[in-house]
């Protein structure tokens, strides 16, 4: 027999042979076993951060490409390449190579694109993953440190958007670099020697985009590399978070295991997301920095716009009123530094700090692995919106130029609007969220007392009208359902109960024996059945177990 | 079986995962008696994992087996062909494809190139994603698995302190003060060696007034972008014209830009001019800084009929018969203002330099 020629449990293969080989030597079939197996919840909220890990990625993969061609030098030169309109223009050679890269680079310009769409979407993709964390409550103990880099990590990707949106030097990125100037020098006390620090002397000086590019190259991004490979050792070490459901405690993941399955779903998503930013960046023109032409101190173009992550603080601005403090000794605190440096940095130190805020006033120690609704949180929920509503006002009045020239409205008073918004909007839109949380959860409990509502109107023998309901498990004697809420989903359609058979696939002609659908979708009714069979009796009123009887003469 | 549940109940336990697997209940006969499956189970259990049901996937040979087998296949060979039609784009542009460089027309295959590249780099690689996407759906069995979840030990965290608290006692720090502070003190002042060369970063804004003066000073013609001389007939009443100090570099100067205007009869009439800064203009021309006293952005849009400028970026607005003064939005101060008059020849010149701080608010502005 062949397996007399190895002993027992030695693989015969040669891919296993050299596999043993390897672990003989690195000793890896033990960690690569507890990673092949660990387990991920199944949920698409997920992957929101994965959104931003694969965006990374590309960020990457793009970037090292565009440094190939891209010269960070403030000289200027006569531009030379092929784009006709700037030809014989003075201009600084970053943007000259800027410019290189998108017209005499083959595919140079995709590239530079796909780093653009990719960029947005890494800041979108942070964001929307920090405000699922937020409203489920996953930031509890024992994650805030996660959460805290989280935070950290989002103001890196800021910091890496506006040092690489600089290096162009075109008039659009020089005309924020000039506000990024006066923001820096708006810093009481220490404004003038730091923005001497930053900029080597006064605007602009000729060392900036240098110190930009090695900033946005190199700095930031070895620091987010490595906060990132914190951020997943920690989120591994924790093991992820769940929503509530059947089977799972705080103690127990319940999902997928990460081979084959999961893995499979994170590779897709990677090149889904990476397919999206490619059709992106070939078929939507970003940031066409050729039409503004070489920065100059003494040029501006009307209706100009950072990119979307930076819009707030330009909508802060816009709304701050001129408020210079004067103090004695002639000493002035600009009225630029407070919609600036303090709102933004106020609104990151809040975030961070949220989850050490919530311990103190909730004094919930504890440790929590399961979320939470949003609705069932309603404090956190309306004061999450409120921020957002905050956030929303000052953004949109970033805009509000482009908003008062589209609509025709009076630009002054769009200031107003904003000026007025961000104070009364945000407690508005807690008091509303506040009442949405409560309704939703009330109707929670409707549901599971009182069944789902079915559309179907019965006339019972008296005359009366009653639309019938679909208990969601068993009821007591009064018809009122005996489950509690635990957490998770209550569905509200009957479809999602079952209500509506599936349907027998194949396209062209069926591909499936119809008995055999019908076997599976009756294996998914007999639970629901099952509790259902003796309490086939009642008016069919909700408050009677929603089920009508037979007509009875 | 029973060595099975030994293993799933007690994984941590004695050995610890990190030192390899229960080989002591395993002999390497008995794993090899086991079937495939069974060892997963097996390896799961170890690591905390139980599957809880398998939902198998479409039975082998059959026909939504065959469905699902076509429609990864498409998905997998769309992809393939995009990256195809990728590369072609790429490389037969120039070559047997027209030429794909920007051309001042703006029609024909460079129009297409980037739009191309995007679309066909798109289709690849999110065909590659839907194709796997479709197989983990359709094709893999799909399982529900519940993995545990261990808090911390006390038992590891007794022992650790423990460590710890031994090692720290054999070296005697807490009893040897004197090495304890002078390690400190050593520390400390290393951090503060390594951080040195920042200093090389700091330069003194002080030295030479940089913020408080600009190219402009007595007798320095105001000229155009083009390095042209302006005399007063030049302009028409109600115009704006960005100016610039006839010196090497003047048009490039960051603080150096002044708006020349010249006031309408009606302007004139009401004029009121900063207190002390009368005599600034010449005729009907006043000449202001163009770089905005709130942000330093260039104002530039200049409305007659209301007098105003307005800044694009955060939208101050200045009322040009008040001496530039802020009349609407974030800015705080005047724009300063250029004393002019004319020089021998006819053509504006400057006064002097301006006699404040042109552009954004600072610290010590008001000291300068």
């Amino acid at each position: 027999m062949a397996t007399t020629a190895v002993s027992p449990g030695q693989p015969a293969t040669k891919i296993g042979k050299a596999a043993t080989e390897i672990d003989e030597r690195l000793i890896v079939a033990g960690p690569l076993r507890r990673t092949l197996n660990k387990v991920f919840p199944d949920h698409w909220s997920f992957l929101l951060g994965e959104i931003a890990l694969y965006s990374f990625v590309i960020l990457l993969l793009s970037g090292t490409y565009l440094t190939f061609f891209y010269d960070p030098s403030l000289s200027e030169v006569a531009y030379d390449g092929s784009y006709a309109p700037l030809r014989g223009v003075e201009m600084s050679r970053a943007y000259e190579s800027s410019l290189h890269i998108s017209f005499d680079v083959r595919g140079g310009l995709f590239i530079r694109q796909i780093h653009h769409w990719a960029a947005l979407l890494f800041v979108a993709s942070i964001v929307v993953h920090l405000m699922r964390i937020f409203f489920t409550g996953a930031f509890r103990k024992p994650r805030e440190t996660n959460w805290g880099i989280g935070v950290v990590l989002l103001v890196l990707a800021l910091l890496m958007g506006v040092t690489g949106y600089t290096l162009p030097d075109d008039l659009l990125s020089g005309t924020g670099l000039r506000i990024i100037s006066a923001i820096i020098l708006s810093i009481p006390v220490i404004g003038t020697w730091a923005h001497w620090a930053v900029f080597d002397g006064d605007f602009v000086g000729d060392v900036i985009i240098g110190r930009f590019y090695i900033a946005h190259v190199l700095i930031i991004p070895a620091i987010v590399l490595a906060l990132i490979a914190v951020h997943l050792l920690l989120l591994i070490k924790q093991k992820h978070t769940q929503f509530p459901g059947p089977g799972r405690t705080e103690h127990n993941v319940v999902g997928n295991r990460l081979f084959p399955a999961f893995a499979g779903k994170a590779t897709a998503l990677f090149f889904i997301v990476f397919g999206l930013v490619a059709a992106l960046a070939g078929l939507v023109q970003i940031n066409p920095f050729w039409l503004w032409g070489p920065y100059n101190p003494a040029q501006v173009s009307a209706g100009s716009q950072p990119d979307w992550y930076i819009g707030f603080l330009d909508g802060s601005t816009r709304l701050f009123p001129a408020w210079d403090i004067n103090l004695p000794g002639d000493y002035t605190i600009p009225a630029l530094f407070w919609p600036t440096v303090v709102v933004a940095g106020a609104m990151f130190t809040v975030l961070a700090l949220y989850p050490q805020l919530e311990r103190k006033l909730t004094k919930d120690t504890a440790s929590h692995h399961l979320l939470q609704r949003p609705r069932d949180v309603p404090v956190r929920t309306s004061v999450g919106v409120m921020a957002l509503t905050f956030y929303a006002v000052l953004w949109m009045s970033g805009g509000n130029d482009l908003i008062a020239d589209k609509f025709d409205i009076s630009l002054n008073a769009m200031t107003w609007v904003g000026r007025i918004g961000v104070v009364i909007l945000p407690p508005i839109a807690y008091m509303v969220s506040y009442r949405i949380c409560l309704g939703l959860q009330r109707h929670d409990r409707e549901v599971l007392e009182h069944g789902i509502e079915t559309g179907v109107i019965r006339r019972l023998p008296s005359g009366e009208f009653i639309e019938v309901h679909q208990p969601l498990g068993p009821v007591d004697e009064h018809g009122h359902g005996q489950l509690t809420y635990g957490g998770a989903p209550v569905p509200k359609r009957m479809n999602q109960v079952g209500g509506a058979r599936r349907a027998v696939k194949g396209f062209f002609k069926p591909i499936e024996q119809p008995s055999q659908v019908q076997l599976e979708a009756q294996q998914e009714q007999r639970g629901l059945e099952a509790a259902e069979d003796d309490r086939r009796v009642g008016s069919g009123r909700p408050s009677d177990g929603g089920r009508p009887q037979d007509p009875r003469d | 079986m029973s060595a099975r549940d030994k293993a799933g109940s007690a994984p941590e336990s004695d050995a610890g995962p990190l030192h390899g697997g229960p080989d002591d209940d395993y002999t390497p006969e008995q794993l090899a008696g086991m079937d495939k499956e069974a060892l997963n189970r097996l390896g799961a259990r170890y690591d905390g994992v139980e599957v809880l049901h398998v939902d198998p996937p479409p039975a082998p040979g059959s026909g939504l087996e065959k469905q699902a087998e076509r429609q990864v296949s498409l998905a997998f060979g769309l992809a393939g062909l995009f990256a195809l039609a990728f590369a072609v784009v790429y490389f037969g542009s120039d070559w047997f494809l027209p030429d794909w460089q920007w051309t001042s027309d703006a029609s024909g295959w460079s129009v297409f190139y980037t739009p191309l590249l995007g679309l066909t780099m798109g289709g690849a690689l999110a065909f590659i994603g839907v194709g796997l996407v479709l197989f983990v759906k359709k094709l893999l069995p799909h399982e529900t698995a519940v993995q545990d979840k261990h808090d911390g030990s006390q038992f590891d965290r007794t022992t650790t302190a423990a460590t710890l608290m031994g090692g720290l006692d054999k070296t005697g720090f807490p009893r040897r003060k004197m090495i304890g502070r002078s390690l400190g003190f050593a520390g400390g002042a290393l951090g503060l060696m390594l951080i040195a060369p920042l200093g090389g970063l700091i330069k003194n804004p002080n030295k030479g007034n940089p913020l408080g003066t600009t190219p402009w000073a007595e007798g320095i013609r105001l000229v155009r972008d083009d390095g042209s001389p302006i005399r007063p007939g030049d302009q028409e009443p109600g115009s704006l014209e960005t100016v610039f100090p006839a010196v090497e570099g003047g048009n490039l100067a960051a603080d150096a830009a002044t708006m020349l205007i010249r006031l309408r009869p009606e302007q004139m009439a009401v004029l009121e001019p900063r207190e002390g800064q009368a005599d600034f203009g010449y005729g009907d021309y006043v000449a202001y800084s163009k770089i905005c006293t709130h942000a330093g952005c260039p104002v530039s849009l200049y409305e007659q009929e209301t007098s105003r400028i307005l800044c694009p970026c955060h939208q101050s607005q200045f009322d040009v018969i008040q001496g530039a003064k802020p009349v609407f939005g974030p800015a705080s101060r005047s724009l300063p203002e250029l004393p002019i008059t004319l020089d021998d020849e006819g053509y504006f010149v400057a006064r002097s330099d301006y006699i404040e701080a042109v552009g954004p608010t600072y610290w010590n502005r008001e000291r300068i």
